[in-house]
């Protein structure tokens, strides 16, 4: 589904990723981890098309077309979401009305029909009831006064509700406690299909003890240094990433 | 220098000669007497210019320089039905229409109203209760220092009375529609307002002022007396022409416990210039200045407002928003003045500001005289771009770009027409910025 060739990019005048190689085929959930800085979270918000960050080599292709090439709403009406690592807040706009928009501008482009008002209420409850969320929260502008559990548990719901294909969680984790996380981790799993991928990107092990993942790859620098299976994420929580340091120092060419 | 002043005045003078022509004699003599001490202080002053404080960021010289004639006594060019299809000149209640400022009762009904009401066209009020007007007119709003408050007196020819007696509350809100057009020749109009609502009153009055046709000036002085306990809910909503030029003057009087709420949204016009005051001077008041202000192409917004808190225990609240586009400026001036023996005073301010182009400029000052010492005011004001973040996360959620910046600017704006308590005119409002906004359709849902 996913196909990324050597994907270089900067902010500015720094170069973030150096380098991405990565391919992610529909119902596989892959992990990204790394130390801080290592460029995950650009990862992500590059595939969501930040406009922050600049592409200077390489390619991205989704369903075998290029990913670079669609502005973001583009890419979120051909099934991209991404769950931000800090969701804004947007005062004025409520949870409601902006989620149906959005479900709509998608229902439109995949030749399906737009819901109203009541319908779209319908639809939501159940997905509401998954994530443990209160109605009233539909009501309110979108993320204001939201704690960071509500915050990161609205974003699972909104991907919930929109279905998208691919499915990227940037830092989900982040921020939440045991129980905060173990519902979100209930959402993802949930919504685990075999038309649907995930790449779930995390500092820490811990999620992915309720989010099993396929695969584990190690961002170091802006490269991909390791690929594994679970176990990976196993060996890095025991180990800590300064492992995965220290063989990449050791390995670069001296000067 | 007063050769000068004389040149630029030339125009307005003779206007003025000639209306004092056919109106002296046939009305009271104080009015006539008022008439010529503004036309004085006016010939003395001059137009103000940018050099003076209050006008520092406007300037007028294209109202100075045009040589406006005073519109005539006409009846207005269109009838019931195409006045009704403008937006904001039907707010579906108990509605005065007024063409060039002269009354049109073949327009008007004020069948609705609880009979103790007095809703009236001010030259009916001359003859019938000129009493009342010598109380009451122009005693409320500075003039001699404001030489348009001087022009609109030396020129007064029509408006609005309303007043509601003690005790009385009127549930159907009153609508004063200001049509204003000229044809080859530019005209100048003098809209005069008066609401007086006694003790224990409540009272909502809208006034509309839309730009029909050509090039013209709309120089209008509202009064507003509350008195003890009375409720009043003021809207002034300014719907010029491109050509169109609009000052005006709000100026509340309060006494103890009373409670006004004016809200001024400026749409469209050449230049607008507001200046809103409100006099407390009664204990516990409570007073209220909303505004929106939306500004595109090259025109110019000017909100000047004056809070005097002259008693203790009163509350104030100010919120003004602006939204700039193209190559459009905006200023807004907020003052308050806390008198010594004003203790317990509770003001506060904040003024938003949406910059939409490079371009387009605003100019906010807040400016507190707090001469009390145990007071809280507080003031606050931003200027800002639509926030990119917010952009980005709609965005990807699948809503294209110009949507989530209409999205963004409508709920900015949004505050400020959830105030406005006149239902109809919300919804109006609502239409209109689904229609300025780019793919509006998408917000309409919203609401």
């Amino acid at each position: 589904m996913l196909e990324i060739k050597n994907l270089h990019v900067v902010a500015g005048d720094t170069k973030i990723l150096n380098g991405i190689d990565l391919k992610v085929n529909a119902g596989e959930v892959h992990s990204i981890m790394g130390p801080n800085g290592s460029g995950k979270s650009t990862l992500a918000q590059v595939l969501a098309g930040n406009e922050a960050f600049e592409v200077t080599e390489g390619e991205v292709l989704y369903e075998g077309e290029s990913l670079l090439e669609l502005e973001p709403e583009e890419r979120a009406r051909a099934g991209v979401f991404m769950a931000f690592q800090y969701p804004v807040e947007i005062p004025g706009v409520s949870n409601t009305y902006f989620l149906r928009a959005a479900l709509n501008a998608i229902r439109k482009e995949r030749g399906e029909e737009e819901v109203d008002a009541m319908n779209f209420l319908k639809l939501v409850r159940e997905k509401m009831k998954l994530l443990k969320m209160d109605e009233s929260l539909m009501g309110r502008p979108v993320n204001e006064g939201f704690s960071g559990g509500e915050k990161k548990r609205n974003e699972i719901f909104q991907m919930a509700v929109l279905e998208p294909k691919l499915a990227i969680l940037d830092e989900t984790d982040s921020g939440l406690d045991i129980d905060a996380l173990k519902i979100v981790a209930d959402g993802v799993n949930s919504l685990r299909d075999p038309g649907r991928a995930f790449i779930v990107v995390t500092h820490y092990q811990r999620l992915l003890n309720y989010i099993e993942p396929d695969f584990v790859h190690v961002l170091y620098k802006g490269r991909i240094v390791k690929s594994g299976d679970k176990n990976l994420a196993l060996e890095l929580e025991e180990r800590g990433y300064a492992w995965i340091e220290a063989e990449e120092e050791s390995t670069q060419p001296v000067g | 220098m007063i050769e000068a002043l004389k040149e630029q005045h030339k125009s307005y003078i003779s206007s003025f000669s000639a209306l004092q022509s056919v109106v002296e004699g046939q009305e009271p003599g104080w009015l006539t007497r008022l008439r010529k001490a503004a036309m004085l202080r006016f010939q003395e002053k001059g137009f103000p210019t940018t050099k003076d404080e209050e006008w520092k960021y406007t300037d007028i010289s294209p109202i100075k320089k045009s040589e406006f004639d005073l519109a005539p006594s006409a009846d207005s060019p269109l009838s019931r039905d195409e006045i009704d299809a403008i937006p904001f000149a039907n707010l579906k209640s108990t509605r005065l229409v007024f063409w060039n400022t002269h009354f049109q009762p073949e327009l008007s009904d004020t069948s609705a109203l609880p009979g103790q009401v007095r809703v009236t066209d001010l030259k009916d009020l001359l003859v019938s209760d000129p009493d009342f007007l010598e109380t009451h007119l122009n005693r409320y709003v500075r003039w001699e220092d404001q030489v348009l408050n001087c022009l609109n007196i030396a020129f007064l020819q029509d408006g609005a009375v309303i007043h509601v007696p003690r005790g009385v509350a009127v549930e159907e809100p009153i609508h004063l529609l200001f049509l204003t057009g000229a044809e080859d020749i530019p005209l100048m109009a003098h809209p005069r307002v008066l609401i007086v609502a006694e003790e224990n009153s409540q009272i909502t009055v809208a006034e509309s002022h839309i730009g029909i046709s050509g090039r013209y000036w709309s120089n209008g002085v509202t009064e507003i007396v509350a008195a003890e306990n009375a409720v009043v809910d003021h809207y002034k909503l300014q719907r010029e022409n491109d050509d169109g030029y609009h000052t005006a003057t709000v100026q509340a009087y309060q006494d103890r416990a009373s409670s006004v709420t004016t809200h001024t949204v400026s749409l469209t016009g050449a230049i607008i210039r507001n200046e809103t005051n409100a006099a407390l001077d009664g204990e516990g008041c409570w007073s209220e200045l909303n505004g929106l202000f939306l500004v595109s192409q090259d025109h110019h917004v000017d909100n000047f407002t004056q809070l005097d808190h002259l008693k203790p225990n009163c509350s104030s609240r100010e919120h003004y928003k602006g939204i700039l586009d193209d190559n459009s400026q905006g200023v807004f001036r907020g003052r308050i003045i806390v008198a010594r023996g004003a203790q317990k005073t509770d003001s506060k301010q904040t003024n938003n500001n949406l910059l939409l182009s490079d371009d387009a400029i605003i100019n906010t000052k807040p400016q507190l005289e707090i001469y009390a010492d145990d007071v809280k005011c507080t003031h606050g004001a931003t200027i800002g771009q639509i926030d990119r973040d917010a952009i980005f996360y709609l965005r990807s959620r699948g809503i294209d770009k110009k949507a989530a910046c209409s999205i963004l600017i409508y709920a900015f704006a949004s505050e400020m027409v959830r105030r406005i308590k006149l239902e109809e005119l919300a919804r109006q409002l609502d239409n209109y910025l689904f229609e300025w906004l780019p793919r509006g359709e998408i917000i309409r849902d919203s609401v």
